[in-house]
C-alpha cells in the first residue's frame, strides 16, 4: 500500500517512536484487544477512528499506562517507546507518563491557579526558579495558543476559563512537561465547534514538535488532521496507513462501510 | 377542558404544600430563638452578678456560691482542640487509603467498620476510657510522652506532671476516637465524588497517590472536608458522657499540663445539675449552656466565613 497519490508518502523518512507487537489488553477477562501490531510515527499525528467499543481509548491509554490505576486491568504482549518496554513493571511510572502526556475527553482544569495548573507538572520532574518557570508556563500556554487569553490573569482559577479554553489550558499543562508523545483522547468532544476548530489547529502546529496521537469518534476530524489513521473495530485493528489512502481508497471493506457511513 | 377542573384544586395543594413547608421552616427559626430566650433569661442571675468577668474567672465553689466558668470554658476548648489534631490526619489518611490505595474487597468491610465506630453509644466510649484505656495511657504513653515531647520548650509543659491516666488529654484522645469516623466517613464521601478524570490527569502528567490526593482532590474537595471537621468539631465539643468519666471533673485550674484532670461545660452540667440547691448555681450551670451554645455557634459562622472565602478565591484567585 505504498502506492497511487502516497508517492509524496514520507514514511520512508519517518522513524517509528511506539511500536505495538502481539499486543493483547484485558478487563478482567474481558479481551479488549486482540493481538495489535501498529507502529506510531515520530512527529506525525496518528488518529485512531472506529465505532463505540472498539478499543480505540483503551488502545490510546495503554501508552502512559493509565491502566495501572485499575488492578483488574492488564496488557500483554510487546509495546515499546523508543526501544523502551513501557510493560516492563520496573519502569518509572511517573517518568514515562511524564514522556508521554495526556488530554482528556471533558476539560480537566485542577482546582488551582492557571498558572500553577501548568507548573504543577513540571515540578513534579525538575527544579525551576522561579522566573524559569515562569518562562516555562509562558511558553507552554504560547504553544497552546492560550497566551494572548489569559496572560493577565495568570492568577485566577482554572476552572474559571471557558471550556475551550480550560482544553487548551490542559493541553499546555501536557506540553509543559515536554513530553515527546502527547496522546488526546476525543479532545474536542466536549467542545463547541469554534473552539473545535482552534484546537484542530493548534495540533496542526504541535505536530512539529510532538508525536501526537488522537481518538476521535469524528472522522471529519480524523480526515482533516491525522497523517496516519487506524480504524478499528471489535478490539481488532482492522486497518492503518496514510490517512488520505483510508479515506480515499481504503483496502478493506469493513473499512470502507465505516467512513462512508454505511455503519457504525 | 379536563385541565381546568383539575387547576383549582392542585393550586389549593400547592398553597398547603408551600406553607405547611414554610410553617416547619418558621418553626426551627422559632425553636431556636426560643432556646436562645430561655437560657438568657434562666441564667440573667449569674450575668448580673458576676457579669463577663464569668468568661475569665476560674473560681468555681458551689458552697460559697462563687462561680466562674473559666475552668469548663478552658476545658471544652482544649479537648476538643486536642481531638481535632489528632482526628483530622487520622481520618485524612483512612479516607485516603480506602478511596485510593485499599484492594477492592477490603474497601467495603473497612469503611463499613468505620461507621459502626459511629455507631457505639458514647457512654460505652466513657467507661471503656475509664476502664480500660485510662489505666494502660497512664501506664504507658503519659510516661513516653512526658520523656520525650517533654523536653521541648514551651510545648513541653504540656505533657509534664502526674502520669495519671484521666485528664484533659485523656479526655482529648478519647474525644477523638469518637469523631474519627464522622470526619473520614464524610471525607471518604467527598473523595469517592472527585470525577475518575480529574485524578487521572494528574497521573497523566507524572503525579504520584499522595501528591494526586493532596494536591488534586483535596483542593476540589475542600468545602466537604471542612464540612467534615466542623461536624466532628461540633460533635467534640458538646459531647458529655465519654469526656465526663475520663476528664477528672476538676473544677481547679492550676497548671498548664494536659496530664491535670479538668472539667468541660457539658461534663459539668451533667454532673452538677441536680445538686445545684442554690438558684444562683443553677444560673451560673445555665449560662456555661449559654456559653456552650454560642461557642457552637461561632464555630459555624467561622467555618460559614471560611467557605465563603474559599469560593471566592476558586472563582477569583488561588
Amino acid at each position: 500500500m505504498t502506492e497511487t497519490k502516497t508517492s509524496d508518502d514520507p514514511a520512508a523518512a519517518l522513524t517509528t517512536q511506539i511500536t505495538f507487537r502481539g499486543f493483547n489488553f484485558y478487563y478482567g477477562k474481558y479481551h479488549a484487544l486482540k493481538n495489535i501490531n501498529l507502529d506510531i510515527y515520530r512527529t506525525q499525528v496518528t488518529a485512531f477512528i472506529g465505532p463505540s467499543g472498539c478499543g480505540k481509548s483503551t488502545l490510546l491509554r495503554t501508552m502512559n499506562r493509565m491502566y495501572d490505576l485499575y488492578p483488574d486491568q492488564r496488557a500483554e504482549g510487546e509495546l515499546r517507546l523508543d526501544g523502551m518496554d513501557i510493560l516492563d513493571k520496573s519502569v518509572d511510572i511517573n517518568h514515562l507518563r511524564a514522556r508521554v502526556g495526556m488530554v482528556f475527553q471533558k476539560p480537566t482544569p485542577f482546582p488551582m491557579s492557571i498558572h500553577d495548573n501548568i507548573a504543577f507538572g513540571v515540578n513534579l520532574q525538575e527544579r525551576l526558579s522561579r522566573s524559569d518557570m515562569d518562562d516555562r508556563v509562558e511558553w507552554a500556554l504560547k504553544k497552546a495558543a492560550l497566551w494572548d487569553e489569559v496572560k493577565g490573569i495568570l492568577n485566577q482559577s482554572g476552572m474559571s476559563l471557558s471550556g475551550g479554553q480550560q482544553q487548551r489550558l490542559c493541553i499546555a499543562r501536557g506540553i509543559a512537561v515536554k513530553p515527546e508523545v502527547l496522546l488526546l483522547d476525543e479532545p474536542t468532544s466536549a467542545l463547541d465547534p469554534i473552539s473545535t476548530m482552534r484546537i484542530e489547529e493548534l495540533i496542526a502546529e504541535l505536530k512539529e514538535e510532538f508525536t501526537i496521537v488522537i481518538v476521535t469518534h469524528n472522522m471529519q476530524q480524523a480526515a482533516r488532521i491525522s497523517d496516519y489513521t487506524a480504524y478499528m473495530y471489535l478490539g481488532e485493528l482492522v486497518e492503518f496507513g496514510v490517512t488520505d489512502q483510508i479515506f480515499i481508497k481504503p483496502q478493506k471493506k469493513q473499512t470502507e462501510d465505516y467512513i462512508t457511513g454505511r455503519f457504525g | 377542558m379536563a385541565d381546568n377542573s383539575t387547576k383549582p384544586s392542585s393550586k389549593l395543594g400547592e398553597w398547603v404544600f408551600h406553607n405547611v413547608t414554610r410553617l416547619f421552616a418558621l418553626l426551627t427559626l422559632l425553636i431556636l430563638v426560643g432556646i436562645l430566650v430561655s437560657l438568657v433569661h434562666g441564667a440573667m442571675p449569674s450575668i448580673e452578678k458576676f457579669g463577663l468577668a464569668f468568661l475569665w474567672s476560674s473560681g468555681w465553689n458551689p458552697p460559697m456560691d462563687e462561680f466562674g466558668g473559666l475552668v469548663h470554658i478552658y476545658g471544652t476548648l482544649v479537648t476538643s482542640l486536642i481531638a481535632l489534631a489528632i482526628a483530622v490526619p487520622v481520618s485524612f489518611g483512612i479516607a485516603l487509603f480506602l478511596t485510593e490505595l485499599s484492594p477492592a474487597w477490603l474497601r467495603r468491610p473497612l469503611g463499613v467498620a468505620i461507621e459502626l465506630l459511629a455507631g457505639i453509644p458514647s457512654i460505652v466510649y466513657g467507661m471503656w476510657g475509664l476502664l480500660v484505656f485510662a489505666p494502660l495511657f497512664g501506664q504507658y504513653i503519659q510516661p513516653f510522652l512526658g520523656a520525650t515531647l517533654g523536653h521541648i520548650p514551651f510545648l513541653g509543659r504540656l505533657f509534664q506532671g502526674a502520669p495519671m491516666g484521666i485528664g484533659l488529654l485523656s479526655a482529648g484522645v478519647i474525644l477523638s476516637i469518637m469523631i474519627i469516623p464522622f470526619i473520614a466517613s464524610v471525607m471518604r464521601d467527598v473523595f469517592e465524588v472527585t470525577p475518575g478524570i480529574l485524578k487521572e490527569s494528574a497521573y497523566a502528567v507524572g503525579a504520584t497517590t499522595w501528591e494526586v490526593v493532596w494536591n488534586v482532590v483535596l483542593p476540589y474537595t475542600r468545602v466537604g472536608v471542612i464540612g467534615g471537621i466542623m461536624l466532628g468539631l461540633g460533635r467534640a465539643l458538646g459531647e458529655t458522657m465519654a469526656v465526663t468519666f475520663v476528664i477528672g471533673n476538676s473544677d481547679q485550674l492550676d497548671t498548664s499540663s494536659l496530664y491535670a484532670a479538668g472539667n468541660s461545660i457539658a461534663s459539668a452540667l451533667a454532673n452538677e445539675f441536680t445538686e445545684a440547691v442554690s438558684p444562683i448555681h443553677t444560673a451560673a450551670l445555665i449560662e456555661l449552656g449559654l456559653i456552650l451554645f454560642l461557642i457552637t455557634f461561632t464555630v459555624l459562622v467561622f467555618s460559614k466565613l471560611l467557605l465563603m472565602r474559599l469560593a471566592k478565591q476558586q472563582g477569583q484567585r488561588t
